[in-house]
């Protein structure tokens, strides 16, 4: 492995590893716009630029590999002196209109400014005029002044996404970023276009306008779209209600993740996120042929728990892969162990769907390998066989995790069989067309209000946040169980998601040696590890 | 004085495969093939001191010798043929008049170099010299000199013809290999050379016109006598295309390290008109400008470096007193912005950014700073990018406001201004250039 001193900083890095990488891992900060760790090295930017020693002109850090024994300088004058003239040339055509773009706040070129920039403008031209709010696609506008022309996007729709919508067209500094005529940007993971654009050049169309980057809250989460549980951030705004209708989350961007996602995500997981906010059970609802009215939790699971015990073994459980491991457990625990019901299966809310050999998987559920674990498999056979005998009177009560069964299965046999049950008890977070006909209705809250941990189609176990409190009156489905053993006279160990994961874990072997705070989920912000140091509050006032 | 290539200069006359093959042609490369061994060729090349005559004037014997063989992967030859550096037109004389010239010279390099294809990226705009060229090809294929069998030897060599679609930088040599493979021609990151990895994927040669061309009369004639033409280092002869307020223009073969002085006043017949002299441009428009005063230079690469400009591809262009340096400049640094490929940030947006400036000091509304503000940026624009075209644009920004900084400023103060210039280049260049007839040669 080449040892090499960058600012008197020795360091050690495999063979090949770019100078810029060697940096990061001594702790210095060397500027680049063109770079990104996922995409191959253009070299366009320059702004990386480094003195190394016995080498005549200052190279790029980004596309120079280490070599034993090079001395590296990052902060010499002539470095100084020309990342800013760089950054300067990179604003010269860029129009500044840092007040209406919705990058500003996390705008590379704002930070580098502050940091590396700090002259006053000499510019006396006019600058070049390009297309602005040109949208690209279904998700991405783009702003062709703003664009530093870096080709992150270009090298990601070539290399990535394997699509090659994007391309530049025209020459020197009427060089612009375009489609081909009569294409759009579209393929499962264009909205990553946006993540690594560093400038205002391409935003997100589902986020343009509707919040400031700087009211935004953040939390580490993971994506619930597929089985492969991309490790994502979700961004929310509590304080501000009046921007985006109430809306609390505002948009997901992709965490890093070195064994699941890497840098990226899909877009069908990035803009499924609307339904934490729109159509949902806000309250426990319970409906009798007379009237619908809302109940306390406390009457609701009381009578739910008398319903269960009173039905005994004509009660049926149908479990959905929504459910986190600790969730799954609890109801292994409650229904088949204790209860030791017969009638409990697993059924997926979400049918197949578009699978590729990038992320998205073909299974739209982020659990299904974790209910696996947890002994319960799908299996349509059975569920048929069971809407046989609920339609020939053999089952009393019927217990959904959100699933529509009536879309799940066949419809008209669902119906017949739901017309023969004596009472249904809903758990979910939506509205759809089973929660229309349940008796009683239980709120739930969705992935993003509670914590626990999927475990993904590899086997990957990782832990999500709870990122938002539960809307209105929804509960966690762990707190819904836990409480329902309760009600049912049944102690169980099920204080806190971290509790049921530790007494799983103990039991289980899939689980064994798996701590909670798992350190798959781990990743560093997708923004901040490729993102500048923003200079101190100090750094400011001096600037005042 | 001696021809060499230029002997082959008779107007509106080409030199076809009878003909040349009558004046001696195809004998140096028969010797090759019949004779030599590679390594001997290369051994041969290295001593005659040819440069790579396109412009970096890289010694060229050492260039092949850098050409990996045990890669398991061919080695393409690429012809530089896009002669696109103003000022220069030698290639295109070469072209027209000796085309069989350039094909030896391309077998004696595939030779060397164990080639087996070559390309030639001919510049879009000489469709003439390309249909020529082809023309050529099929000659020599009929002599058995291209395709299989070679010479009747175990050597197969297929040249192909490619025209550019018009762009200068184009002529960057890994600019040319990317648009040789179909892409935009954005130069490539260095290292890994052309080298070891160049076209589509593969070690490359990447020679001149001019420079393949001077191969047969080093193999016919000897390495020693060849390098005892030119100046120290610097091999033989090159073709140096004078231009401008001269007698004579035109295509003047002569030695390394003549002195600018004689190609002048001696060659292109001395000033035209009654203007004295007030600068040179000597090796193409990317070179330092040379004061009237500064032409005792040798011309050849290790000399013009010496003095802070360079032989660059050889273009002299004479400037008389009646030039304005000013106006000079803000031509030339509009060409730079029209040509910048737009990959690196400061030559993208400095040649722009420079050409404004300028565009605004001719329009008569130059400020005080002007001037200071053109060298300071220029100073961030070389050395910072991925190609030379920066380097190139930042020669003349460097040199003409340092030499003639007076010049600057007085017409800075005077409020001076040439609108007539200005309208021609936004409005007139179109209707004019359609106007024009392609230079005969």
């Amino acid at each position: 492995m080449p040892k090499l001193t960058i600012d008197g900083i020795e360091v050690e890095v495999p063979a090949g590893t770019r100078i810029i990488e060697a940096a990061k891992k001594a702790g210095l900060d060397v500027p680049y716009y063109c770079y990104h760790p996922g995409l191959s090295v253009a070299g366009n930017c320059r702004m990386c630029l480094v003195e190394i020693e016995k080498m005549p002109k200052l190279q790029i850090a980004c596309h120079m590999t280490a070599a034993d024994g090079m001395v590296v300088k990052t902060q010499t004058e002539q470095v100084l002196k020309t990342r800013k003239h760089v950054l300067e040339f990179l604003l010269v055509n860029h129009p500044v209109d840092c007040p209406v773009c919705d990058q500003a706040g996390e705008c590379w070129l704002q930070d580098y400014y502050m940091k590396h920039g700090l002259y006053t403008s000499r510019l006396q031209e006019d600058k070049v005029k390009k297309p602005k709010a040109v949208p690209l696609g279904p998700t991405v506008m783009l702003d062709a002044e703003r664009c530093i022309l870096c080709s992150r996007c270009i090298r990601f729709c070539d290399e990535v996404s394997k699509t090659s919508e994007l391309g530049f067209i025209n020459r020197g500094n009427h060089t612009e970023i375009a489609v081909a005529p009569g294409k759009e940007l579209n393929n499962p993971y264009s909205g990553n276009t946006v993540d690594i654009c560093p400038v205002g050049a391409l935003t997100d169309r589902d986020f343009r306008f509707k919040i400031r980057v700087w009211y935004l809250k953040e939390a580490d989460s993971v994506c619930n779209g597929c089985s492969r549980g991309c490790s994502i951030q979700a961004h929310y705004n509590l304080d501000r209600p009046h921007h985006a209708k109430g809306e609390r989350i505002m948009r997901l961007k992709p965490r890093f993740n070195e064994k699941v996602n890497k840098w990226w995500m899909c877009d069908e997981g990035r803009y499924g996120y609307k339904y934490h906010d729109h159509n949902r059970i806000a309250q426990p609802v319970k409906r009798t042929e007379k009237k619908v009215s809302e109940v306390s939790w406390d009457s609701m699971l009381q009578e739910v728990a008398r319903k269960i015990l009173s039905s005994g073994q004509k009660t049926g459980i149908i479990l959905s892969p929504q459910l986190s491991n600790e969730e799954l457990y609890l109801a292994r625990r409650l229904f088949c162990e204790e209860l030791k019901l017969d009638k409990v299966f697993l059924l997926a809310p979400n049918p197949d769907g578009f699978q590729d050999d990038i992320l998205i998987r073909a299974d739209k559920n982020p659990n299904s390998k974790g209910a696996e674990f947890l002994g319960f498999g799908y299996n349509t056979e059975a569920l048929e066989k069971f809407l046989d005998q609920c339609a020939q009177g053999g089952v009393e009560g019927l217990v959904v995790f959100g699933q529509n069964l009536s879309e799940r299965l066949d419809g008209p046999k669902v119906q017949k069989a739901l017309s023969k049950l004596a009472w249904t008890a809903f758990i979910g977070s939506n509205h759809n067309l089973m929660s229309e006909s349940a008796c009683y209705i239980l709120p739930a809250a969705t992935h993003f209000e509670k914590e626990g941990t999927f475990t993904n189609f590899e086997g990957i176990v990782q832990k999500f946040n709870k990122v938002l409190e539960p809307l209105d009156g929804a509960r966690a489905e762990w707190e819904i169980l836990a409480s329902l053993a309760k009600a049912l006279g049944i102690a169980m160990k099920a204080g806190s998601p971290e509790e049921i994961f530790l007494e799983m874990a103990g039991r289980l072997d899939p689980f064994r040696n798996q701590t909670y705070e798992s350190s798959e989920s781990e990743g560093s912000d997708i923004r901040s590890m490729a993102a500048p140091t923003i200079p101190s509050l100090q750094q400011y006032d001096n600037i005042l | 004085m001696k021809k060499l290539i230029s002997r082959y200069f008779v107007p509106g006359k080409t030199f076809w495969v009878e003909e040349y093959q009558k004046d001696g042609g195809y004998e140096a490369a028969r010797k090759v093939f019949e004779t030599m061994t590679r390594e001997a060729v290369i051994d041969e090349v290295k001593k005659s001191n040819l440069r790579g005559l396109g412009g970096a004037g890289f010694p060229c014997g050492m260039k092949w010798s850098f050409v990996p063989q045990t890669t398991g992967k061919p080695v393409y030859l690429a012809v530089n043929a896009d002669e696109g550096e103003p000022g220069t037109f030698k290639d295109k004389y070469i072209l027209h008049h000796a085309p069989h010239l350039l094909l030896e010279g391309i077998l004696i390099a595939a030779f060397a170099n164990n080639v087996h294809k070559a390309y030639v990226y001919i510049r879009g705009e000489y469709s003439a010299a390309a249909e020529i060229l082809e023309k050529a090809v099929e000659e020599a294929r009929e002599k058995g000199f291209l395709g299989k069998k070679v010479f009747g030897k175990d050597f197969d060599l297929e040249v192909v013809v490619h025209r550019g679609a018009g762009a200068y930088i184009c002529g960057e040599e890994t600019g040319l290999l990317e648009s040789l493979e179909g892409k935009r021609a954005y130069p490539r990151l260095k290292p890994p050379f052309p080298a070891v990895v160049g076209l589509f994927g593969c070690p490359t040669v990447i020679n001149n016109v001019e420079t393949l061309s001077y191969l047969s009369f080093i193999i016919n004639r000897g390495a020693e006598w060849y390098a005892g033409l030119g100046s120290p280092k610097n091999g033989g002869m090159r073709l140096l295309c004078v231009s401008g307020h001269v007698k004579n223009p035109g295509v003047y073969e002569l030695p390394l390290g003549i002195p600018l002085r004689k190609v002048i006043y001696e060659h292109a017949g001395g000033m035209r008109g009654e203007y004295p002299l007030k600068a040179v441009v000597p090796g193409g428009l990317s070179a330092s400008v040379l004061k009237a005063d500064e032409i005792d230079v040798g011309m050849d690469f290790d000399q013009l470096r010496a003095i802070g400009s360079m032989a660059g591809s050889g273009g002299v262009m004479v400037l008389d007193e009646s030039t304005c340096m000013v106006e000079a400049l803000m031509v030339t640094m509009r060409f730079y912005a029209h040509e910048s490929c737009g990959q690196c940030s400061p030559c993208r947006e400095g040649t722009g950014w420079v050409d404004r400036i300028l565009t605004r000091v001719v329009s008569g509304r130059g400020k005080q700073g002007d001037v200071d503000n053109l060298l300071d940026i220029c100073s961030f624009m070389g050395g910072t990018t991925i190609c030379a075209l920066a380097d190139g644009a930042a020669m003349p920004l460097r040199s003409y406001p340092t030499k003639f900084r007076q010049e600057f400023e007085d017409y800075i103060a005077k409020k001076r201004s040439n609108p007539e210039l200005l309208s021609e280049l936004f409005h007139g260049a179109e209707t004019k250039r359609g106007g024009q007839k392609e230079l005969t040669v």
